[in-house]
């Protein structure tokens, strides 16, 4: 006791700025060493409701000089409580999706159990409805008449310093994966909901620092990693050096050829991250196989775009932006896009809205196309061969990722996007095994680690949000052997990469579903 | 007490009018400047009337969620449908053929529809997770519904008032000529209460999460067609920041009718 109350006088009281009353945690952050995981019995459990046991997951703000390059406030505006109100007055008249989910909500309870954070953390207020209406309260209190009049009997309630810390921290513990809103009766997305509240916290200056940080990384340099283009292009020799070792064929990573046929767009952890770069080995050898001339582009170093994780039009677009770059330098016919989740929802659903019309590419190939969809195609027409009994040793399963099973579609079949991954992994391996049906496809559970919160500042939360993907795991772990996860998204191979040792579980698991593909094909010449 | 009632009751049905239409043309005006369906979808503009059908009128994704809060409402507006159709008979001078077959379900739908309300509450009060999310106003509503549906209940089958007056009044209502010799309140406290409390809903509808039943027509999540490398779509003011030109606002608007 006294040791403590020395320490106390010794250090200056701190007074707390009303910007880290909002973005400070309101218990300290665990240490690695300090989050224990649930155990793993392969069953999903719904928690009793608890209150405020995740109220201190909080992510670290971000610098004033980051907000301010993205052309946010660096500090807590000093008229944030009308800023707010005004900007969310203004995202209430551009988004149909906001307007009618503020007032179409009738509580029925149908989304309360589906959420993986609150499955995981227990906090009665990462049920997607509570989320919903931490921002609901605002919108009734200023926007709508019953809030006005009835007050807190109709949940209104004003904005004040203390419900933004609660923003803050609640609308940071949504990956934006869009599993309630598979269960919604009116398809409310909270996804849209969690977008509305970090754009409306950014422009009053309370912004999140891993994903602001890393959209000004991709205007300043180029991608999410920071990789400049020489150093890539270094990677690129040196992983093409590995290639012709192991293979003994000449294959190639080529970087801005101009003139090429395709024009190679994936998230930049591919180009050297464990286990992503398997991948990049995958996509290469299936470009050798098929013959075509292609390239990745130093412009287009990054199918990933954070711009949509905070909800903004317009750094979402700056983002995408960089590919009318590339296309105009490289003058590809096609455009095919990478393993990565919330990337292809964006390539998918945003690109051809955000810089499309893609007239100068040919229209025969979808534009742009998924990997997976190119070289399911080319295994089906017989132009690469894959053996599968290369792969003997592996017993996979697949974890949908959120952002393409609810968010985008491959091929031209609705459900596309569970199928033709589904397919080239049993073209690669002779065994395949599904995990629980209320688990995978529409109904997948996000990583963990998606929507912008892979960071290790909220590391207790990934750990806890993995929990139910974790179980279903486990549970064809124990009952069928299996032994690879098998992945196409980059957030998903760096969440479970982490995650899967604090389960217990070796990291090796985890890997992407071209990993498979490069371990199984035939480089012998072709026919 | 007619006078009274006449006003208060076109006022009623005024509001609940101009309410709820400038609710929808607001969800009908507001963009959707980005793609959103929620995958599977519809991948044509005939999907869409399917799937949103499947939702209105078989509460499909709620089905799949939670069978008991999906059979609590189910029954409740399967009941509150029937109900509705049963007051045929206050707004026709003349029975229309078909309608009449509603009258052999006697008071059923009025219990189905009270029904389905009890365990709509009950699932608030018992289930941790639905206690936590209720305010006053969620409870109320299903109070009021109940005691609407307990009320016109009592004044049919129990304290059997005239429906002949009841009907004369509604007639004189809906023909502009309400005060007519024939057409006066009826006075049986039963029916005030009930005749009151349906106002009350009108009133109150347009301000509440009842705008559910039009707005789910608007959810973009669940009317938008999944084609979004084939048609692109820019909302006006998405356009006006990039510099694009708008070349599918009105494209969008066809695929999926009713939106707007």
């Amino acid at each position: 006791m006294a040791d403590k109350e020395a320490t106390a006088t010794e250090e200056e009281p701190k007074v707390l700025t009303d910007l880290e009353k909002v973005g400070e945690p309101i218990v300290p952050r665990k240490k690695p060493n300090e989050i224990h995981p649930d155990e793993l019995t392969g069953s999903i459990k719904i928690p009793k409701v608890q209150e405020g046991t995740a109220a201190g997951n909080k992510p670290y703000l971000c610098k004033s000089e980051n907000m301010e390059k993205l052309g946010f406030p660096g500090d807590l505006r000093e008229d944030w409580h009308d800023a707010a109100i005004a900007k969310m007055g203004d995202l209430l008249e551009k988004y149909k999706s906001l307007q009618v989910y503020m007032d179409i909500c009738v509580k029925c309870g149908s989304c309360t159990d589906k959420c993986h954070y609150f499955i995981g953390t227990e906090d009665g207020k990462n049920m997607p409805v509570a989320r919903a209406e931490l921002f609901r309260k605002v919108y009734r209190k200023y926007f709508t008449t019953e809030g006005k009049i009835l007050g807190k009997l109709a949940g209104a309630e004003k904005l004040d310093l203390e419900l933004l810390g609660e923003w803050y921290s609640y609308f940071h513990q949504c990956s934006q994966c869009r599993r309630c809103s598979v269960f919604c009766p009116y398809g409310i997305d909270t996804a849209e909901i969690s977008m509305a509240a970090r754009e409306i916290m950014d422009h009053i200056g309370v912004g999140q620092k891993y994903t602001n940080d890393i959209i000004v990384k991709v205007h300043e340099v180029g991608n999410n990693l920071g990789m400049n283009p020489k150093a890539l292009k270094a990677t690129l020799e040196s992983t093409e050096e590995d290639l012709e070792e192991e293979t003994g064929k000449k294959i190639r990573l080529p970087l801005d050829e101009v003139g090429a046929d395709v024009l190679m767009v994936t998230p930049s952890a591919d180009f050297f991250a464990s286990p992503h770069v398997e991948s990049l080995l995958g996509y290469a050898k299936v470009f050798h196989q098929a013959g075509i001339s292609w390239t990745f582009s130093s412009a287009a170093s990054e199918a990933g775009n954070f711009g949509m994780f905070i909800g903004n039009y317009g750094q979402m677009q700056k983002v995408a932006s960089r590919l009318t770059d590339a296309i105009n330098e490289i003058k590809p016919k096609r455009l095919i896009v990478g393993e990565c989740g919330h990337a292809w929802r964006i390539a998918y659903s945003f690109w051809n809205t955000l810089i499309g019309p893609f007239d100068s590419l040919d229209p025969n190939f979808k534009r742009p196309q998924h990997i997976c969809e190119y070289t399911l195609d080319l295994v089906n027409r017989g132009a690469i061969k894959l053996d599968k009994s290369k792969n003997d040793h592996i017993i996979p399963t697949f974890h949908d990722s959120c952002n393409v099973a609810r968010g985008a579609r491959m091929g031209d079949k609705p459900g596309g996007q569970f199928t033709i991954p589904r397919d080239l992994i049993k073209a690669s391996c002779n065994r395949y095994v599904e995990m629980d049906e209320e688990t995978i496809m529409e109904k997948t559970f996000c990583c963990g680690g998606g929507g912008g919160l892979l960071t290790d500042d909220l590391l207790e939360l990934r750990v806890k949000g993995a929990m139910p993907r974790m179980q279903a795991f486990s549970k064809v772990q124990e009952s069928h052997g299996v032994n690879f996860l098998a992945l196409i998204c980059a957030i998903c191979k760096a969440q479970f990469t982490k995650i899967l040792p604090k389960y217990g579980v070796g990291m090796d698991v985890a890997g992407g579903v071209h990993q498979l593909v490069a371990s199984a094909i035939d480089l012998g010449a072709k026919e | 007490m007619t006078a009274l009632f006449v006003v208060l009751g076109y006022a009623a049905i005024a509001i609940f009018l101009v309410g709820v239409l400038a609710k929808v043309w607001k969800y009908g005006t507001t963009p959707s400047p980005l793609k959103i369906p929620q995958t599977p979808a519809p991948v044509t503009a005939t999907g869409v009337p399917v799937r949103m059908l499947s939702e209105v009128v078989l509460f499909k994704s709620l089905f799949k969620s939670n069978r008991v809060i999906w059979l609590a409402g189910y029954v409740f507006h399967i009941g509150l449908l029937l109900v509705v159709i049963k007051h045929y008979r206050f707004l026709f001078a003349s029975v229309p053929a078909g309608l009449s077959y509603f009258d052999t379900f006697e008071m059923y739908p009025g219990i189905i529809m009270m029904g389905g309300l009890g365990l709509l509450f009950l699932l608030r009060l018992v289930v941790d997770r639905n206690m936590f999310i209720s305010v006053m106003t969620d409870y109320f509503l299903i109070l009021l519904f109940i005691s609407i549906a307990l009320t016109g209940t009592l004044a049919k089958h129990f304290y059997r008032v005239d429906i002949t007056q009841v009907k004369q009044f509604m007639m004189g209502l809906i023909s502009f000529s309400p005060m007519g010799e024939n057409s006066a309140f009826p006075t049986e406290t039963i029916f005030i209460i009930h005749f009151s409390l349906v106002l009350l809903l009108l009133v109150y509808f347009p301000f509440s999460k009842l705008m559910h039943s039009a707005g789910v027509f608007f959810s973009p999540t669940r009317n938008q067609v999944d084609n979004p490398r084939e048609k692109r779509l820019v909302a006006p003011w998405a356009a006006d920041i990039s510099g694009n030109t708008v070349v599918s606002v009105k494209e969008e608007a066809a695929e999926a009718p009713g939106q707007a």
